[in-house]
């Protein structure tokens, strides 16, 4: 890790005259270029690097060695579900019948990948408990919007324009608020409980007539059972609002609970999350949106049609007239459906069930073994995850952020930390169902070791990591300086 | 200990006001300052905006978190404190020193519904 | 259960359910109201070996029919250098998270910082943030981000000649953001220069959306317009081609305030529509306005530069309903797509790529004018490696019958208009076979 030689930018092993590109013969040099009018060209070509093949491909490839994947080690990381992304869905993606379809050809030469785009939403809609779903959002944050516009276009449809309101509960994401603000929604925050879960009491005096709805997880972000969520959904549907599932926590529901069943309305997936699409360092994700019958009319356009004739089916693109608009140029990120789909034809009925129970297993297991060293606010069983308060022992002064830091030390990737905002030191650890005994055995010891050392060495454990690519940056400096491209770091 | 200063007025939501004539120099407590961190940004309104006692008037940011700022009283902008949008950090040194904005007060009597000194004092738990 | 997924065996699940306290995997669940517990098979099919996944894709991959293509409108087919899709195959990239942990997340946090310096190059802007969604979504963020400017003002003008995919989307989004779109007419192919100046001068416009080059392909002279725009306190907004950039006058140079668009012309596959990458670039003045994730430069404990997410503080996670937008995930591993082939090309290979597609599409279009058949729908207009065509020709027919013989023939965009693109992937022998499928359909009618 960390070959110094190549700390180097792109645009600092520039030289002029390289190139690292190869292009047809023009067969058509008559037409110039230069007859466009020169008002309307660059003054001056952009200031790209300029490098040859084999000084890119070195560059890149080591500094992906300064990355942690998922394929690296251990990745505890809360409410982000890093399971293991299965090299067969890579291939799939990457086949060319697929790859080489521009989204706007003719519909009879697509058929193939629409089958794709239909065949997953229904096998969605089957493992939600939902009527359709719609793959055109592009993340979880996109398909949140989506959902909310879903709901917004519901109401509106009735008349039922005075319904702003969209309560969040106060351990939610950041990302429910500000979905809410992007849809023109306002947002009222519900309290929890003691026990992490909602607090009804607190929810029933905001119900009502200006209510669009609720936004939840279900298991919460504290990885508990949301278990009065039947009497949550008849109280908002009594008050004419839907319920929303935020998909974030999905993962342990799988061979357990379905949300529709739960009495959700509508609601966003993670593929990148709970389907095993990989995460690429932030994105492209997808963010599917799936809602019960009578609300498909409302979903984006365009939609997949799938008509059954005696000879076989055939897949339109189609738009609905009530529909919310447009949240994409085209179909979504369909490479990605591609590895989900793949994912779950690889799974198969019989062991996608296994899915939730595992990974619940191994979250349980690893609190259950930690909760002596660490402090946990929530007894009992937990989901897919849950959350300590940092270290039991808080005389040394070793905070959540330095147990962070020494974890990288020791080979693991930090958990979810300082969220949810409900503890001070939140530490949130969830460990998928792909995670054998062994790997979080040796989580474990090296968690114990950790909470050993902020006894013995407290400096140490603060000044951590030790022995990554780096060491701890000034995020204050970079905030001040705004240094953010190479033009400015260079002059 | 946070620095507290007798004859300020003082809002549940950490700013202050300094009354000198009918003008409010308005800026957010020591307190305020050492749980935010080190500030980095401070988003002011522009003069001649009106502000309102409760409401919003810009926001602080450190690097891990952003405040919004509430105005404890209501009034018109008549300066900002410009020496803060090159260097923030002044925040962090100074609390008091370096207020935020300077507001013509409107209405003096909002000034009874803020804390003083002492009263904040219990409030911040120290 | 034993599955290649799953590393438990029955005494590992044994013993770790002692350790929980339990007995079984259900009573994990034994908070849950049984009725609300999922008791049936689900509806899916049995699990498939890589063997029978292989096959089964190959079986479907059958019902798509790969095309010699001439469409662009907002996807084209750019050739795509082998470097990019191997790098991006590795793990360290691929398999990582948004890089919160800064320390081990170098080399996402390095790629995102060339990303953002490449982008403000090719713009001409100041500042790149880390990647949006797609074009589309990016210019509804621009719109967004004009009226949060304005703070007043909620009205914005999206000129008529803006890609009708880009168009439907910003009009989505401001339907439900509260914000009023208004649209300029256009005017033989380009904006309505009268009807812009008339619109800006009533002085409630927050921002100006326009495109470059536009859904025609005309590259617009927008002489004026940036300083119009300022002088009643609006906001420019450009919508571009990122590939075209490498030789047409950039949003910088206009004067633009925001610079937005889809970097899929960057050799990123057309994958039958996603992903791509959005960009948003601006100015540095608006830089706290700007959603999304930004990467910074800054030194760690031993002075050692580094890079580090930066500006966190407008973001969801921190400002939750106040925050510039709800932007969570981007598209960061195709904002990498964008830099390796950014790198391989350089300033030379992008002005070659966009020498090859105006050579070839200025052949296509006179030769269709020659069949006597089309004439060109905007005479006179500049325009790069896009055009549009008007025919007496039936449309329909005329793209079966090229589709029959492995041919897109353009896009249709009105019942006697067709929208063409040429890419340096398109050989004179190809541009030849469509010209020729004109000459059998007008011999045919004759017979």
């Amino acid at each position: 890790m960390n070959n110094t030689y190549y700390g180097k930018l792109i645009f600092e092993l520039s030289k002029e005259g390289r190139q690292g590109y190869s292009l047809p013969k023009n067969e058509l040099g008559d037409y110039c270029m230069e007859n466009l009018p020169a008002n309307l060209m660059r003054g001056k070509a952009p200031a790209l690097p300029q490098v040859d093949e084999l000084t890119v491909v070195r560059h890149y490839t080591n500094m992906s060695n300064n990355n942690f994947g998922v394929d690296t080690g251990f990745y505890p990381l809360g409410s982000c579900t890093m399971k293991y992304n299965p090299k067969i869905n890579e291939e799939m993606a990457a086949h060319h019948a697929f790859t080489c379809l521009h989204p706007l050809q003719d519909i009879d030469t697509v058929q193939g990948a629409l089958e794709v785009y239909y065949s997953l939403q229904q096998t969605l809609a089957e493992l939600a408990g939902l009527k359709e779903f719609t793959l055109n959002p592009f993340a979880g944050a996109h398909g949140e919007l989506t959902g909310l516009m879903v709901m917004r276009s519901y109401h509106l449809s009735r008349h039922d324009e005075q319904r702003t309101k969209v309560i969040v509960p106060d351990s939610a994401h950041g990302t429910n608020p500000a979905s809410a603000a992007v849809c023109g929604l306002d947002v009222v925050v519900v309290k929890s409980r003691p026990d992490g879960t909602v607090d009804v009491d607190d929810l029933r005096p905001l119900l009502d007539d200006t209510v669009a709805g609720m936004m939840m997880t279900n298991p919460n972000t504290l990885g508990i059972f949301e278990h009065n969520i039947a009497e949550i959904a008849k109280l908002v549907h009594d008050a004419g609002g839907l319920m929303y599932y935020d998909g974030a926590n999905l993962n342990p529901m799988l061979g357990v609970c379905r949300p529709g069943d739960l009495g959700f309305d509508i609601m966003h997936i993670n593929l990148h999350k709970t389907f095993s699409t990989p995460h690429g360092g932030g994105g492209p994700g997808s963010g599917p949106v799936g809602v019960r019958q009578g609300l498909e009319q409302f979903l984006p356009n365009p939609r997949v049609i799938r008509h059954d004739e005696e000879d076989g089916h055939y897949y339109t693109i189609g738009e609905s007239d009530n529909s919310l608009g447009y949240v994409s140029g085209f179909l979504g990120n369909f490479a990605v459906m591609m590895r989900a789909y793949t994912y779950l034809l690889t799974l198969g009925r019989e062991n996608v069930k296994w899915v939730g129970p595992l990974a619940t297993l191994n979250a349980n297991y690893v609190k259950e073994s930690l909760k002596d060293c660490y402090e946990l606010p929530l007894t009992g069983v937990c989901k897919h995850e849950f959350v300590f308060d940092g270290l039991k022992d808080k005389s040394t002064g070793v905070t959540t952020l330095d147990v962070a830091k020494r974890l990288l030390d020791y080979g693991f990737h930090a958990p979810t930390i300082y969220f949810p905002l409900l503890f001070h030191e939140a530490m949130m650890i969830e460990p998928t169902e792909n995670e054998s005994k062994e790997t979080l055995d040796s989580f474990i010891e090296v968690m114990r070791t950790i909470a050993r050392e902020a006894h013995e060495q407290p400096d140490m454990v603060k000044s951590a990591p030790h022995n990554t690519p780096v060491r701890r940056l000034d995020d204050t400096k970079a905030a001040l300086d705004q240094i953010v491209t190479y033009r400015e770091l260079n002059g | 200990m946070s620095k507290i200063i007798e004859g300020l007025f003082y809002s549940e939501s950490q700013e202050y006001v300094r009354v000198e004539g009918e003008y409010g120099y308005i800026g957010i407590t020591d307190y305020a300052q050492h749980e935010l961190g080190n500030v980095v940004y401070v988003d002011m309104p522009e003069v001649d905006d009106e502000v309102t006692a409760g409401e919003d008037f810009g926001a602080v940011e450190s690097t891990k978190a952003a405040s919004d700022l509430m105005s404890p009283v209501s009034g018109t902008v008549v300066e900002v404190n410009e020496a803060l949008e090159d260097e923030p950090g002044l925040v962090n040194k100074d609390a008091f020193e370096n207020w935020i904005i300077k507001v013509q007060l409107s209405d003096k009597g909002e000034l009874d519904n803020l804390m003083d000194a002492a009263a904040y004092k219990a409030f911040i738990g120290e | 259960m034993t599955y290649k997924f799953f590393p438990h065996t029955d005494e590992d699940i044994r013993s770790m359910l002692r350790t929980c306290g339990e007995q079984k995997l259900e009573d994990l669940y034994k908070d849950i109201p049984g009725e609300l517990v999922f008791k049936r098979e689900y509806d899916l099919p049995e699990a498939m070996s890589e063997v029978e996944v292989r096959r089964f894709f190959d079986e479907l991959g059958g019902y798509n029919e790969p095309l010699t293509c001439f469409v662009g409108a907002g996807c084209y087919d750019h050739y795509s250098p082998a470097v990019v899709s191997d790098i991006l195959r590795r793990s360290e990239f691929l398999t990582s998270y948004t890089p919160y942990q800064a320390e081990i997340s170098q080399g996402t946090l390095q790629y995102i910082f060339e990303f953002q310096s490449m982008m403000a190059e090719l713009t001409g802007m100041e500042v790149s943030n880390a990647s949006m969604y797609d074009g589309c979504t990016a210019t509804a963020e621009a719109m967004m981000m004009a009226v949060a400017n304005a703070k007043k003002r909620n009205k914005v003008l999206i000129s008529s000649t803006v890609n009708p995919i880009v168009i439907r989307v910003v009009e989505t989004y401001a339907k439900f953001h509260g914000v009023e779109v208004e649209r300029i007419a256009e005017e033989n192919g380009v904006t309505s220069r009268a009807d812009f100046e008339d619109k800006i001068a009533r002085d409630d416009v927050a921002g100006v959306i326009v495109a470059t080059p536009n859904f025609y392909g005309i590259i617009e002279d927008y002489t004026g317009w940036a300083d119009l725009c300022h002088e009643h306190k609006a906001l420019l907004v450009m919508n571009c081609v990122a590939s075209a950039l490498g030789v047409v006058k950039t949003p910088g140079e206009w004067g633009a305030d925001i610079a937005v668009g889809d970097g899929q012309s960057l050799g990123v596959p057309m994958n039958f529509g996603g992903p791509y990458v959005g960009f948003l670039c601006t100015t540095k003045k608006l830089i706290r306005k700007m959603p999304g994730r930004i990467v910074g430069a800054t030194v760690d404990a031993d002075g050692k530069r580094t890079f580090v997410l930066t500006l966190q503080a407008r973001e969801q996670h921190i400002r939750r309903e106040k925050a510039s937008s709800n932007i969570c995930s981007n598209q960061s591993l195709m904002a990498l797509y964008v830099t390796i082939y950014m790198s391989l090309m350089g300033p030379d290979g992008l002005r070659k790529v966009n020498e090859l597609g105006y050579s070839g599409a200025h052949y296509l279009a006179e030769r269709l004018c020659a069949t006597g058949k089309f004439e060109m729908a905007f005479p006179d207009k500049p325009f790069l490696n896009e055009f549009a065509v008007k025919t007496n020709l039936d449309i329909d027919d005329f793209q079966e019958q090229c589709r029959f013989m492995g041919i897109q023939a353009g896009l249709k965009i009105a019942d006697n208009t067709l929208l063409l693109c040429v890419t340096e992937a398109r050989s004179k022998a190809e541009i030849d076979e469509l010209i020729e499928q004109v000459e059998q359909l007008t011999s045919q009618e004759e017979n």
